[in-house]
């Protein structure tokens, strides 16, 4: 089996004033991702390293972290793909650390729900009049956005939030856009205040690194530059029609 | 309450990844076409009101102006490029229930760039 050295990001919260890396040699099998290598360290060599990981299989969002710099899901990036003489693995940036790799994810949690992610109607329809039947057509409209696993890469790769954490951020508005989309929804108006806050689209400069890391092609960058033309469209038909311009 | 450590962005931030440097490159690419209208604003304010343009037209033949000209033009032709390139982000259209290509879209408002362009060379050099 060859061999790997990861750089761990070390924080406890109880002892230390400052973070410090900690070397561990792996002897790593190839099918190995780098979430295996750590839980092996874990296992093996040091039980109180800490970081968060559930499915393993790039379903749940929770193994998120700074591989070599890059924000990756930890169990879909091979250790193998690195040639490198170390992994460097960190907590994702921008985000404050609980402990080693975990990091307090509360701002995220708050914003999700400013964005109403859900099917917003304006009068629900009895159950017995079924379902809300939809085209393909119209699933497609906005199936892209609908696959985000709130991971939080995206919020790691986006300087704008690094700057400044007020930010909805790329996730939330990405899914903000996949409502909007959802010919089901009829939330638009409803997330007028919140979509077009300062802290919200206006906010985002189009940097695109959101879009890069998303490791389900949510595309969050041009679900944002979506959003700013739709607002800007209602901004400017309130205009021309006062009235009834809100749809 | 427990201690947290907060991450903070460091200054050199933009070195870090290509795409933060191909940003900062496109946003200070727009500091071009912004000396460009100052220069259109310098324009009207010395030929108009009947001041003799003299001055300026000498300023513009001078080797100095050649070459900002030739500067502006190149840094405000890649920051176009950046934004035709965004087109396909915020003009999503379908055909039915298939989207059409994102370089459909990029490559038609290209062609509707070069194309104004045109018009606008005509109209001022024809």
């Amino acid at each position: 089996m060859p061999d790997q050295v990861l750089e761990v990001f070390r924080f406890l919260p109880d002892g230390d004033e400052e973070p410090h890396f900690d070397r561990y040699d792996v002897n790593y099998r190839d099918n190995w991702v780098v979430l295996d290598a750590l839980n092996h360290i874990k296992e093996q060599q040091d039980p109180t390293l800490s970081f968060r990981w559930s499915c393993r299989m790039g379903v749940c969002g929770s193994c998120g972290m700074m591989v070599n710099g890059e924000a990756k899901l930890t169990c879909e990036t091979f250790v193998r793909d690195y040639d490198t003489d170390t992994i460097k693995i960190e907590p994702l940036t921008h985000f404050p650390v609980i402990r080693d790799l975990v990091i307090n994810m509360d701002d995220f949690m708050e914003k999700l729900p400013r964005v109403s992610p859900w099917l917003v109607r304006e009068e629900e329809s009895d159950l017995d009049q079924g379902e809300y039947r939809q085209t393909p057509g119209q699933v497609a409209q906005y199936k892209r956005f609908s696959m985000c696993i709130n991971c939080m890469l995206c919020y790691s790769a986006c300087p704008v939030y690094g700057l400044d954490s007020t930010f909805i951020g790329p996730a939330a508005l990405a899914l903000a856009e996949r409502y909007n989309l959802d010919s089901r929804d009829e939330g638009h108006g409803q997330r007028t205040d919140v979509v077009t806050a300062h802290e919200g689209i206006w906010e985002c400069t189009y940097v695109g690194a959101c879009t890069e890391v998303c490791p389900k092609d949510v595309d969050p960058a041009g679900a944002i530059q979506m959003l700013k033309l739709s607002y800007a469209l209602d901004w400017a038909k309130s205009f021309v029609m006062p009235k009834g311009s809100d749809s | 309450m427990t201690r947290e450590y907060h991450q903070r962005l460091p200054r050199t931030w933009w070195l870090r990844r290509a795409t933060y440097f191909q940003f900062m490159v496109r946003e200070l690419t727009s500091l071009a076409v912004l000396a460009y209208a100052a220069l259109i604003v310098w324009a009207l304010l010395a030929t108009g009101n009947g001041k003799s343009p003299a001055g300026f037209f000498d300023f513009l033949r001078s080797p100095l102006s050649v070459w900002l000209h030739g500067s502006v033009l190149m840094l405000a032709l890649f920051h176009t490029g950046t934004w035709i390139a965004l087109t396909p982000k915020v003009l999503v259209l379908w055909r039915g229930d298939e989207q059409i290509e994102p370089d459909v879209i990029a490559g038609a408002n290209g062609i509707l760039f070069l194309a104004l362009s045109g018009v606008v060379w005509w109209m001022v050099m024809g």
